[in-house]
Order: structure tokens, then C-alpha cells, then sequence
């Protein structure tokens, strides 16, 4: 048989790098579908103030929109990243990777700031139900960049000690998904919590 | 030091659950202690706990399975006897305190740790298998998603001994279940075992849904797989776009208890129909994980012991999918009497009763698969007939119960639970009965007992009848679930209709342990020399039994549907001594699974007590293990070809 | 309660036409449905032993697995069915919406349900009583209940008169019967709500309209008053709660019950009393 005229469902078992790629898509839509429950609860809840301060009242406009641009930035920096890992050029690596680091630690620096700023304006999770669904959306996907953080310098150190090996090389790119897969959520974030708020 | 934990949680005051956690306690000391003086840990260990072969791990999931059916089953008759007696003004023998916890307990452990752990293990075993390959896609996450199953179960039961288990029902609906109400530990226990064991069902449900859409023999199309593959994928994509929403909402509850947060408290704006909405939409979805896998086993014992192709291949697949899609629409229907108006009622009434067309037309196809063939009638194909027979009868009254003006009367009636067990026992249990004993000879090389395979089979269908048709009456008669006792006293002789029923299907319980034993001890009478025992058509019949650790010698090529029936139509046979064997890189064993499964119930265990060390501890220690496991360069090892050699010289034998 | 035994109880035997519908369209569908349920049982039993091995007069057919035609039959069957059904489903729901008034000649009566731990508060807000775990009604009338829970949820059911119907703490359901004959029927929680969750039954006492009234003018000369301190103490937890009845009710104490104003003094006793006691 001519490999071509093989329809690509009956080629065989695929390749680890195409199923490691494909295990972690399903991996991200799960954690998508995690958001999606979330961001439903927050639409229910929204407007159950008990009384509290208001979306309006509580979100600075200028603070988001800096953190957007960290976000959105750093996957880009993720994305050069990216090409970097597959020229093997460590050095290269290193410096997008640090670059990444620094803008999703100032993103997550922003966010700490702005809950603690609300706890101390006595608009903490626990004065309403719409406060709640608000710091468990956005402090959810803070979570998630923290541990992305993590994850980063993880991958740096096996890069150092391992090299690119093929394994490594999986890793990267997950990772890179997952930074991507978080933009995209905060972008939702932003549109729905912030721009949204009435 | 251990926050709440203190002495008081030991019930050295209550006797049931006392004797129960000593039973427990007991139980466990004497089988470790029987592992030890034979000298079994290292052969455990090496074999079994740190395998990352998805049939020894199929073969665990099962096993839990059947121990928890034990425990789960235990509960079933507690409550039983409890109600036969509890009529017209008697208290029975189980405070309300007791009984809640017990149904809690029941539900939990029925659903998620036996029809879930069971079917589960089910495609675990069959699906690699079934689509010719060596292993699942992710073989080392495979083994930690069985035991974050593992740890799930452990803290479950740990709530006998120490402390308590939830008194909400098993899906602890807010408010009951917040702080306000339910202060005690309860209800932490149940979520924190539900959350571990509900990470290891997702990862599993990416594995295996990766396995199938990735990793098929050559040749196999997706029109070629067998149709137990395509309830697989089914169920398997229910549980990644489910079991986010089940984390999700586990979470909101979490918060509310352990961080004072509103998500569905009484109190500052908090909305509890919201966790009813959202537990329901993992739910629904999750009765089709359930069921789906079980359907796909009917059709390969109906086809095999027919000796005839599935009839109407393609009307089933497109029926699974339609099942698949549809279940994601429906939810609304377990609170039609929330008040939600006429056309919401009306439109989910009718989603509900259009998944029933699907469902139909696989009753169908398996009636007309039975016509023209040549019939075998063995165990496997007793729960099949039992479950067409039963199942019908479920969807009759599940349909019933979808027309709204009929749900008013019957919603939280003993009638809805006589449904749910006619279609879980009568279809699920069925289903994990009828792929046990279809594919245990080819886990061990020898098949179990018949005589004692169709007795357990009569024992659960007699049983179930005895047990639930009164139940349905009942709920007709205005009963509801749930009491710990009633007032009328004219309902009692139903009551103990349904107990005489539980005592049947508990002796079929107990034979499925007999049988075990009898087989395992008859086990040369039973051999399976030729690795198909029931003249299967699918490629796992292919394989010795038991399969060789790496599966195929020789990967599979298949050109059509029922693969292993068209090669020996055509007698073809792969044979390995034509060709050149080449050595096979298979997984190492690890053990990371059990490691991160020990620190999950530690974190676990210190989370529902408030020991907040310990569970920074056990993070630690999930977060160390896992670094651990990225660092380790080679992962995989290479059989020799003289060990595959090797194998089939000994004859098939371990 | 009912110390006669009887088939003929619950939904089975309603006493008004929400029941007597319900009962009716219950009775239809599954007439319907066993018309193809009963053939396949028999067909599958049949097919089975037929073309058991070794029965000689079988006809076999071992590479048969497709038939258009069948295939039609088969999904025509079930959608045909569920054509129908919906449409009963459908009509169904819009007739016997609990929230569609019951139509009537004689004036509607309000009742007002309030479920607490363990015990059913019900407030007739015009007639200016209240009574607990004591539904007292008059036959012929419609009943237009306003429901909500002052604690966890509960569904207020009364077999024989029809629907039930969740009560949640914040929101206000309602939900509309009729009584057409006089008598006592079994009134029950559906949803469980917690330790004293069996006892929390109640009594619908239907009388005629005068014996009604004759009630009403009798349980207005007797004790208590229904305000909020009185609530509060009822709010606390109990279980197995006698019937009993206030002479008087605080003008809209509804309104703050259902925003959960009503009953501060019932969350604080909550933090302080943790472990429900059950069984005085």
C-alpha cells in the first residue's frame, strides 16, 4: 500500500510527541471547563452584593489593564521562548524564559496587591457572595500563573542539568501551551470581571 | 498539634459503628499480617503496586471494586433492616445520626468507588487490548490514577474509625451541607476523598481518551473499532468535560466551609440552587460514564455468545455519541420542583425522554443481533438477556419521571429510587458482572466457575426484583428516601419484601467470594490453553492468556471490523515465527503512583482535621515525588527478543 | 397515622384534580410505553431460546448485521413514542404548572409554608392565624401557597392532593392545590433536610367550608402570637413537634422570613447549640 493513500485514522499508533501534544490539549480543556464553572458562578452571583460594594466601586481599571499587558507580553516572550527551545539554543532559552518569569511574577504581584487592598477595605471574600465568586475566578487563574511560575523554573533547571532532550523538549512546549491556554482565560477575565462590571 | 482530631472521634460510645471500625481495623491488620508472614510484600510490590501494566491496573481497579461492593453492600442492608423494622412509631436500631451517615456512605461509595472504580477497571483492561496496542497512552499516570482512586477509598473508609462521615446524601446539597448545619467532619471527608479520587478519574479519562483517538493498530479506522472502544471514548469524554465541573463546584463548597466564603450559604447573597445546577451537570453526564461502558459490553457478549457480527454497527456508534452529546442537556430534570416555569420544565422534560430513542434503538440492534444466531448460553450472556429484560423496565420508569406533571408526585420517592437502582444495578452492575466474568480468563489464563457464575446471576436478578418492586410501589403509596423511619404502618410488609430482597442478592455477594475461591483452587480443571475461551471476535482474544506484559508479539494489522473473527475465518494467524523479533520498549515500573497516593490521603486526612502542617507536608511530599519522577532520564527498558521467546516457549504460563 | 392498610394510599388514591391529572397522564405514559416494553421483553426472551445452540429448526443467520429497513423500524419506534409522550409531557406542564392558579368560582385561599428544623410553619396571612405541623383546609377552594424555608431546603408534598414543591431559604416557590373532599391526608418533607427529617410531617385536615371557619374563629380565641420573637424560639431546632396553633400572626411576617431577617436570633443559636439533638 502507498503510505499516502492510508487514511491518517488507520496509519497506527501515533508518535509519544503527538500523544504527549494531544493528552495535554484534553488536560487544558478540562482545565477550561474548570473556568467555564467558575466564571458561571460569578455571572450568577455577580450582582449579590449583600449590601457591599459593587464591581465599580472596587476595580481600578489602570491596574488590570497593566496586568493584561504583563499577561500578553509574557506569551509573547513564551512564544519566542518557544523558538529558542527548538534552535536548542539554551542561552536564548534562558533570557526569553527569564523575561516570561518577570512579567507573570509582576502580574501576580498586581493581583496580591489588589486583594490585599480589597481585604483591607473590608471588600474580602467572605462580605459577600458576589466577592467570593470574584476572588475565587481571579484567584484561581492567579493560582494557576503562579504554579505556571513554578513550573518555569523547573523546566530552566532541567534544561541545565538534563538538556534538551526529547523529553524536555515535551515539556517545554507543554508549558508553553499552558501559558498560552491561561491568556486566553484571562482575557475572559478581563472582559467579564473587569470591562463587564455595571 | 492535630487540630480537631482529639480521642472524642473514636466512637467508643456508639456500638455499631464501633464493632464496624474494629471489623475494619481487624480486617486489614489480618491481611497484612498474612502478606508479611508469607513473605508477598516484594512480589506486591514489584508486581502489582509499582506495575504500570493497564491490565494489573485494570485488574486493581476491579479488585477495589469488588471490596468496596462489600463495604457498600453492608450499608444496603443496614438500611434495609432498619426500615423493615422502623414502622407506625418504632425507632428501629439506627439513630438518625447513624442512618444518615449510612445512606451517605452508600450512595458515595456505590457511584464513585464500585459502578465508577468497576467500569473503570473494565476499560482499562479491555481497551488497549481491544485496539491492538502495547499499553494506554500515559502508562506511569495510568498507576497514580489508580491509587488517587486508592486514596479516595482510604478516606472514605478512615471515616468510620475516626471521626464521621457526611449525613447530606451523597451529593451533600448546601445549605444542609455548609458549616451552619453541618459543623461536624463529615461532610470534609466527603469532599476531600471525592476531590483526590476525582483527579485520578480525570487523568484517567484523558488517558484513556488519548489511548483510543491516538494509539490504535494499524489499520484500525474508527468505523473498525469495536464498539466497546467507542463506549469507552464516549464515557471518556464525558468524564473530561464532567468531572471539571464536579472539582469546580467541590471547590466553591470548600471554600464556603474552610474560608467562610458565600457561594452557597443562606446568608450575603449566597445561592444554593446554584450547587444544585451545577453538581447536577456533572451528574447527569456521570450516569452515561456509568452506563455508557456497560451498553458496550452487552454488545460484545451478545455478538460473541451469537456467534454473529453486532447488528447495526453503525446505528450504535452514532447512537453512543447521541447519548454522549445529549446527557450534557438534561440535568434540570432532578429538580423540576424547584419552581423553575412551565417551558423550562417542559423543554428539559422532552431533551430527557429524546435520549430514550437512542437508547431504544440499542435495545434494538441487540434483539436483533440475538436473531439468526447461534446461541451459547454461558454466564456472561445471563447478564446480558437479564439486563435487556431489567433495563427496559428502568428506562420505563425514567422516562416517567421525565414528564414533569408525573415528577411532581414521584421526585425523592421510593419510586425514584427503585428507578435509579433498575437502572444502575440492573444495567451498570449487569454490565460489570457480564465483562468480569467475560474477560477474567483472559486476565489469568483460567475461567471462573460457571455453575456458581449463573447462581450469582439469579441470586441479583431474583433479588433485585424482591427488593425494588416494592419499592416502586412503595413511592406510588407516598414514601419518600431517606426517612429513618415512618408512620404507617401498612407499608411494612413492602419493607420487608425489600429486605428479603437485599438478603438474596447479599448471598449472591457472598458466592461471587466462593466462586473466586473455587476457581482459583480449580484452576487447572479451567485453563485457557488457546487464549479465546468464548470464540471471541475482537483482538484481545488474539493474545494469550494471560497477555504477555508488552501484549502483541507482533503488532496487529486489521483491515476490517471484528479482527480477531475475520482471522480466523480466513485462518489467518500472525504468525511470530515468520517474522524477525525485534525487541520492545515497554514503561519501567514506577512508583510514584503509590507515593503521591500516600501523601494525598496524609494531606487529606490533615485537611479535614485542620492539621495544617501535615498538610503542607504531604504537599511537600507530592511536590517532591513528582520532581523526582521528572528527573528520571530512562524511563523505559528494552524486552529482549529472547524473553518474548522465551515467553511463548512456556507455554502461555506465568 | 393510617393504621389501615391499604393499596389505594398516596398518589394512588388523590383527593383533587392536580392528583387525579398527574395521576392519569402517570397511568397513560406507562400504558404507552409497556405497549413496546412487553413485546420486547417477550421477543428478547424468545429470540434467545429460539436460536439457542443445538435447536435444530432455527434458521441461522451468522454473517446478518445490516437491514435498512429494520434500522428504520427501530429508530422509528422510540421517536414516534417520544413525539407523543413529549406532547403529553409538554401540555402537561403548562396545565398543572404549579404556579397556575387552580381556576374557581370560589375565592382562592393564601397559605403561606414556611419549613424550619424539623417542623412546618404555616401562616393563613388573611384570616390572621398560624399553626404548625397542622394543615387545616377548606375542601372546594383553592389553595394558593406562598412557600419559602427559614433553614435548609425542604419540598412540601402532600401525596394525595398533588405536586410538590421546594421551599429555599431566600426565594419565595408557590404552588396551587385543590381539595375536593373532606378528610385527613398525610402531608410530608421530600427533600431530606437532617436529623429530624422523618418527623417533619403534618397533617392536612380538609373540612368543609363551615367547619373551616368554625376552626378559624375557634383557633383565633386561643394563645399566642406569632411575632418575631415567638418565631425565632420556633425556628430553633426540634424535632417531633406537636401541632399546635397561634391565636395571632405578626401583619407580613412573611416578607422578612423569606429574606432571613426574621430569624437572627435563630443563626446565633445555631453557632451555639453545634450537634443537633433529635428524639425528644
Amino acid at each position: 500500500m502507498d503510505p499516502p493513500a492510508v487514511p491518517l485514522s488507520q496509519r497506527g499508533p501515533a508518535s509519544t510527541d503527538v500523544v504527549v501534544r494531544f493528552g495535554f490539549w484534553l488536560f487544558l480543556l478540562s482545565d477550561i471547563v474548570v473556568f467555564s464553572a467558575l466564571f458561571a458562578a460569578y455571572a450568577v452571583l455577580s450582582h449579590q452584593t449583600a449590601g457591599g460594594p459593587t464591581g465599580p466601586q472596587l476595580f481600578e481599571r489602570g491596574r488590570t489593564l497593566l496586568e493584561t499587558g504583563c499577561l500578553l507580553t509574557s506569551s509573547f516572550t513564551c512564544g519566542v521562548m518557544s523558538l529558542a527551545v527548538q534552535r536548542r539554543s539554551a542561552l536564548q532559552v534562558y533570557g526569553w524564559a527569564a523575561a516570561t518569569f518577570a512579567l507573570g511574577c509582576v502580574f501576580v504581584g498586581l493581583e496580591v496587591s489588589e486583594f490585599a487592598g480589597l481585604i483591607a477595605a473590608g471588600a474580602g471574600p467572605t462580605r459577600s457572595a458576589f466577592l467570593s465568586a470574584f476572588f475565587t475566578l481571579v484567584g484561581t487563574h492567579g493560582l494557576h500563573v503562579s504554579l505556571g511560575l513554578c513550573w518555569l523554573l523547573v523546566m530552566m533547571a532541567q534544561v541545565a542539568t538534563i538538556g534538551f532532550r526529547p523529553m524536555v523538549m515535551r515539556r517545554l512546549l507543554c508549558f508553553s501551551l499552558f501559558w498560552h491556554a491561561l491568556d486566553i482565560v484571562w482575557i475572559g477575565v478581563f472582559t467579564i470581571v473587569y470591562l463587564g462590571a455595571r | 498539634m492535630f487540630g480537631k482530631l482529639t480521642w472524642i472521634a473514636i466512637p467508643f460510645d456508639q456500638p455499631i459503628p464501633l464493632a464496624a471500625s474494629l471489623l475494619v481495623v481487624v480486617a486489614i491488620a489480618t491481611i497484612a499480617g498474612l502478606v508479611t508472614w508469607r513473605g508477598w510484600w516484594p512480589y506486591l510490590w514489584r508486581e502489582w503496586i509499582t506495575s504500570v501494566d493497564h491490565k494489573r491496573i485494570g485488574v486493581m481497579y476491579v479488585v477495589l471494586a469488588l471490596v468496596m461492593l462489600l463495604r457498600g453492600f453492608i450499608d444496603a442492608i443496614m438500611m434495609r433492616t432498619q426500615l423493615a423494622f422502623a414502622a407506625a412509631g418504632a425507632q428501629g436500631y439506627l439513630t438518625p445520626d447513624h442512618y444518615d451517615q449510612i445512606f451517605s456512605a452508600h450512595g458515595t461509595i456505590m457511584i464513585f468507588f464500585v459502578a465508577m472504580t468497576f467500569m473503570v477497571g473494565l476499560m482499562n483492561f479491555a481497551v488497549p487490548l481491544q485496539l491492538g496496542v502495547r499499553d494506554v497512552a500515559f502508562p506511569v499516570l495510568n498507576s497514580v490514577s489508580f491509587w488517587l482512586t486508592a486514596a479516595g477509598v482510604l478516606l472514605v473508609n478512615l471515616s468510620l474509625v475516626v471521626g464521621e462521615f457526611a449525613k447530606t446524601g451523597w451529593l451533600a446539597y448546601p445549605p444542609l451541607s455548609e458549616l451552619a448545619y453541618s459543623p461536624g467532619v463529615g461532610v470534609d471527608y466527603y469532599l476531600w476523598a471525592l476531590q483526590i479520587s476525582g483527579v485520578g478519574t480525570l487523568l484517567s479519562g484523558i488517558n484513556l481518551t488519548t489511548t483510543i483517538l491516538k494509539l490504535r493498530a494499524k489499520g484500525m479506522g474508527y468505523m473498525r473499532m469495536p464498539i466497546f472502544c467507542w463506549t469507552a471514548l464516549a464515557s471518556n469524554l464525558l468524564i473530561i468535560a464532567a468531572f471539571p465541573i464536579l472539582t469546580a463546584t467541590f471547590a466553591m463548597l470548600l471554600v464556603d466551609r474552610y474560608l467562610g466564603f458565600h457561594f452557597f450559604t443562606n446568608e450575603l447573597g449566597g445561592n444554593a440552587m446554584m450547587y444544585i445546577n451545577l453538581i447536577w451537570a456533572w451528574g447527569h453526564p456521570e450516569v452515561y460514564i456509568l452506563i455508557l461502558p456497560a451498553f458496550g459490553v452487552f454488545s460484545e457478549v451478545i455478538a460473541t455468545f451469537s456467534e454473529k457480527p453486532l447488528f447495526g454497527y453503525r446505528s450504535m456508534v452514532i447512537a453512543t455519541m447521541a447519548i454522549c452529546m445529549l446527557s450534557f442537556m438534561v440535568w434540570l430534570h432532578h429538580f423540576f420542583t424547584m419552581g423553575a416555569g412551565a417551558d423550562v420544565n417542559a423543554f428539559f422534560g422532552i431533551m430527557t425522554m429524546i435520549i430514550a430513542v437512542p437508547t431504544g434503538v440499542k435495545i434494538f440492534n441487540w434483539l436483533f443481533t440475538l436473531y439468526g444466531g447461534n446461541i451459547r448460553f454461558e454466564a456472561p450472556l445471563y447478564w446480558a438477556l437479564g439486563f435487556i429484560v431489567t433495563f427496559v423496565i428502568g428506562g420505563m420508569t425514567g422516562v416517567l419521571l421525565a414528564i414533569p406533571p408525573v415528577d411532581f408526585v414521584t421526585h425523592n420517592s421510593l419510586f425514584l429510587v427503585a428507578h435509579f437502582h433498575n437502572v444502575i444495578i440492573g444495567g451498570v452492575l449487569f454490565g460489570a458482572f457480564a465483562g468480569y466474568t467475560f474477560w477474567f480468563p483472559k486476565a489469568f489464563g483460567f475461567s471462573l466457575h460457571e455453575g456458581l457464575g449463573k447462581a450469582i446471576f439469579w441470586c441479583w436478578l431474583i433479588g433485585f426484583y424482591l427488593a425494588f418492586m416494592p419499592l416502586y410501589v412503595l413511592g406510588l403509596m407516598g414514601a419518600t428516601r431517606r426517612m429513618q423511619h415512618y408512620a404507617e404502618a401498612g407499608w411494612q410488609p413492602l419493607m420487608i419484601a425489600a429486605l428479603v430482597g437485599a438478603v438474596v442478592i447479599a448471598v449472591g455477594v457472598l458466592l461471587t467470594i466462593v466462586q473466586l475461591v473455587v476457581s482459583v483452587r480449580g484452576r487447572d480443571q479451567r485453563r485457557d490453553v488457546s487464549g479465546d475461551p468464548w470464540n471471541g471476535r475482537t483482538l484481545e482474544w488474539s493474545t494469550p492468556s494471560p497477555p504477555p506484559p508488552w501484549n502483541f508479539t507482533i503488532a496487529p494489522t486489521v483491515d476490517g471490523l471484528d479482527a480477531n473473527w475475520a482471522a480466523k475465518q480466513q485462518a489467518l494467524s500472525q504468525d511470530r515465527d515468520k517474522a524477525e523479533l525485534e525487541p520492545i520498549l515497554m514503561p519501567k515500573n514506577s512508583p510514584i503512583g503509590v507515593i503521591v497516593a500516600f501523601f494525598a490521603v496524609a494531606t487529606g486526612f490533615a485537611l479535614v482535621w485542620h492539621i495544617w502542617w501535615m498538610a503542607i507536608v504531604g504537599l511537600i511530599g507530592i511536590l517532591t515525588a513528582c520532581l523526582a519522577r521528572a528527573w528520571q532520564v530512562s524511563t523505559d527498558e528494552e524486552i529482549p527478543p529472547e524473553t518474548i521467546e522465551a515467553f511463548h516457549q512456556s507455554g502461555y504460563q506465568q | 397515622m393510617h393504621d389501615t392498610w391499604s393499596w389505594l394510599s398516596g398518589i394512588l388514591a388523590p383527593q383533587g384534580p392536580i392528583a387525579a391529572s398527574e395521576l392519569k397522564i402517570l397511568l397513560n405514559a406507562t400504558a404507552i410505553m409497556l405497549a413496546v416494553i412487553v413485546p420486547v421483553i417477550v421477543l428478547t426472551l424468545g429470540f434467545a431460546w429460539w436460536f439457542r445452540v443445538g435447536n435444530k429448526n432455527a434458521q441461522r443467520l451468522p454473517d446478518w448485521s445490516y437491514s435498512g429497513r429494520i434500522e428504520l423500524v427501530i429508530w422509528s419506534i422510540p421517536t414516534l413514542i417520544v413525539v407523543f409522550l413529549g406532547g403529553i409531557a409538554w401540555l402537561g406542564s403548562h396545565d398543572l404548572d404549579p404556579y397556575r392558579e387552580i381556576q374557581s368560582k370560589t375565592p382562592p385561599l393564601t397559605v403561606q409554608v414556611v419549613s424550619l428544623d424539623w417542623k412546618w410553619l404555616f401562616i393563613y396571612p388573611d384570616k390572621n392565624l398560624a399553626s404548625v405541623n397542622q394543615l387545616v383546609l377548606p375542601a372546594n377552594t383553592p389553595i394558593n401557597f406562598q412557600l419559602t424555608s427559614a433553614s435548609v431546603m425542604n419540598s412540601f408534598f402532600v401525596p394525595q392532593l398533588g405536586s410538590q414543591i421546594y421551599t429555599m431559604a431566600g426565594m419565595t416557590t408557590r404552588l396551587s392545590l385543590l381539595a375536593d373532599r373532606t378528610g385527613i391526608f398525610p402531608g410530608i418533607s421530600a427533600q431530606f433536610s437532617g436529623a429530624g427529617f422523618s418527623d417533619m410531617r403534618f397533617d392536612v385536615v380538609v373540612k368543609s367550608s363551615d367547619d373551616f371557619e368554625a376552626w378559624v374563629n375557634t383557633t383565633r380565641q386561643g394563645k399566642g402570637v406569632l411575632d418575631p420573637a415567638a418565631f425565632a424560639k420556633l425556628a430553633q431546632q426540634s424535632s417531633n413537634v406537636t401541632p399546635t396553633t397561634f391565636a395571632g400572626v405578626e401583619p407580613r411576617l412573611f416578607d422578612p422570613i423569606v429574606a432571613g431577617t426574621a430569624h437572627a436570633a435563630d443563626a446565633q443559636t445555631m453557632q451555639s447549640n453545634q450537634m443537633p439533638s433529635t428524639g425528644e
